[in-house]
C-alpha cells in the first residue's frame, strides 16, 4: 500500500462527508421536522372569524387537512396565497389556517383583500400552538392524515411544484379525484 | 538613519505601570461585555439564583431556530424569546433541565441541541474521534516495535 494512500482515502471520505453536510446544510432553511409520523399536536383555539367558536384537533379527525401556518406579516405567505386559493378551489384537500402571532385585525383584513382559502382559521396570539407543531419560520404547511397523523411539512412557501409532487401523491385517489 | 536591534537600544514607550492601567481597563470591560450583551437581548430575572443559573445554562445551549447559529439566550427573534418563555415557565412549573430539553427535541429535533446527545444516529459523532486516537495509537506502538527490531533506535 502506498503511503498516501490511507491519507487520499480519509481525504476522499471528508470530502463525501462534507458535501452531503452541505447539500443538507440547515442554511438553506429547512430543519427536518421530528412529527412526521407521529400524531399531530392537540391544540384547541378560537376561531379568527367567529370568537366564539374553537378549533381543535379533535374535530378535525377522520379527515385529510392541510394546516397552513401563516401571519399578515409574512410576506412570503402572500406569495403563497394565490396557491393556496387554487387548492380551496379544487376541494381535494381543506386548508385550515393557523395564524401566528398575529393582530385579529390585521389578519381579517388580509382576507377580506387577498380571498379566503381557509376553512376555517385558529389564532395563535402567544404561539405556543405554533411551538407545539415545531413551527420555526412562516409559512409551514403540514400535511395530517384521517388518523391524525403528521405525513408531510412543506416548510417556507407551498408552491405549485410541492402541491403537486409532495402533496397529490402522498393523497389517496379517491381524494385526489375530487378536482 | 540605521535601524538597530541591538538590545540597549530596545524603546519603551510606555511606563509599566501606563501597561498596568492598560491591562486593567481591557480586562474590565472585558468582564463586563457577555453581561452587557446578556442584558440586551434577554432580561429574563428566575426568582433564585439557582434557577437562574439553570435557566441561563439551557437558554445558552439550545440552538435558536430561525437564526440558527446563536444561542435563544442571544437571539433577538421572536421565536428564541418565545422558546426562552417556554424554559422559564417548565422550571418554575418544577420541570428537570432534561424535561425541557426533551420538550425541544420532540418539536425541533436534535437540531435544538447545540450539544447532540448520545443515541444511535449521533454515536459516530462522539465515538469517531476515540476510533481515530486509538487507531493512531496502535500505529505508532507498531512503528515503534518494528524500529527496535531493526535496531533503528
Amino acid at each position: 500500500m502506498n503511503r498516501f494512500t490511507l491519507p487520499a482515502a480519509v481525504f476522499a471520505l471528508l470530502v463525501i462527508v462534507l458535501a452531503i453536510g452541505i447539500k443538507h446544510s440547515p442554511d438553506k432553511g429547512v430543519i427536518a421536522s421530528p412529527l412526521i409520523g407521529k400524531p399531530a399536536p392537540q391544540f384547541s383555539l378560537p376561531s379568527l372569524t367567529d370568537a366564539s367558536r374553537t378549533v381543535s384537533s379533535t374535530s378535525l379527525r377522520g379527515r385529510w387537512y392541510l394546516l397552513n401556518v401563516w401571519g399578515s406579516w409574512c410576506g412570503t405567505c402572500r406569495e403563497e396565497h394565490g396557491m393556496l386559493l387554487e387548492v380551496r378551489q379544487s376541494g381535494v384537500v381543506p386548508v385550515i389556517g393557523l395564524d401566528w402571532k398575529d393582530d385579529d385585525a390585521q389578519a381579517l383584513s388580509w382576507l377580506t383583500q387577498l380571498g379566503n382559502p381557509y376553512e376555517v382559521v385558529a389564532v395563535d396570539h402567544d404561539g405556543r400552538t405554533a411551538i407545539d407543531w415545531g413551527v420555526y419560520a412562516a409559512p409551514e404547511s403540514f400535511l395530517v392524515n384521517p388518523q391524525g397523523i403528521v405525513v408531510y411539512k412543506c416548510m417556507g412557501e407551498l408552491t405549485r411544484q410541492v402541491w403537486e409532487k409532495e402533496i397529490l401523491s402522498r393523497l389517496p385517489k379517491q381524494q385526489t379525484a375530487k378536482s | 538613519m540605521t535601524r538597530s536591534c541591538a538590545a540597549g537600544s530596545l524603546r519603551r514607550p510606555f511606563s509599566s505601570a501606563a501597561v498596568l492601567l492598560g491591562l486593567l481597563a481591557l480586562g474590565g470591560i472585558a468582564l463586563l461585555a457577555p453581561q452587557r450583551a446578556a442584558w440586551g437581548v434577554d432580561p429574563t430575572q428566575m426568582p433564585t439564583p439557582e434557577l437562574q443559573a439553570r435557566y441561563s445554562g439551557l437558554t445558552h445551549e439550545l440552538r435558536c431556530v430561525q437564526c440558527q447559529n446563536e444561542a435563544i439566550a442571544d437571539s433577538p427573534a421572536g421565536i428564541a424569546s418565545d422558546l426562552r418563555r417556554e424554559v422559564h415557565d417548565m422550571l418554575l412549573a418544577g420541570k428537570s433541565d432534561d424535561d425541557v430539553r426533551d420538550f425541544m427535541l420532540a418539536r425541533y429535533g436534535d437540531f435544538v441541541l447545540f450539544r447532540p446527545r448520545f443515541a444511535l444516529k449521533t454515536a459516530w459523532l462522539w465515538l469517531a474521534p476515540g476510533g481515530v486516537a486509538a487507531h493512531r495509537r496502535v500505529r505508532i506502538v507498531a512503528h515503534r516495535a518494528r524500529a527496535h527490531r531493526a535496531g533503528a533506535c
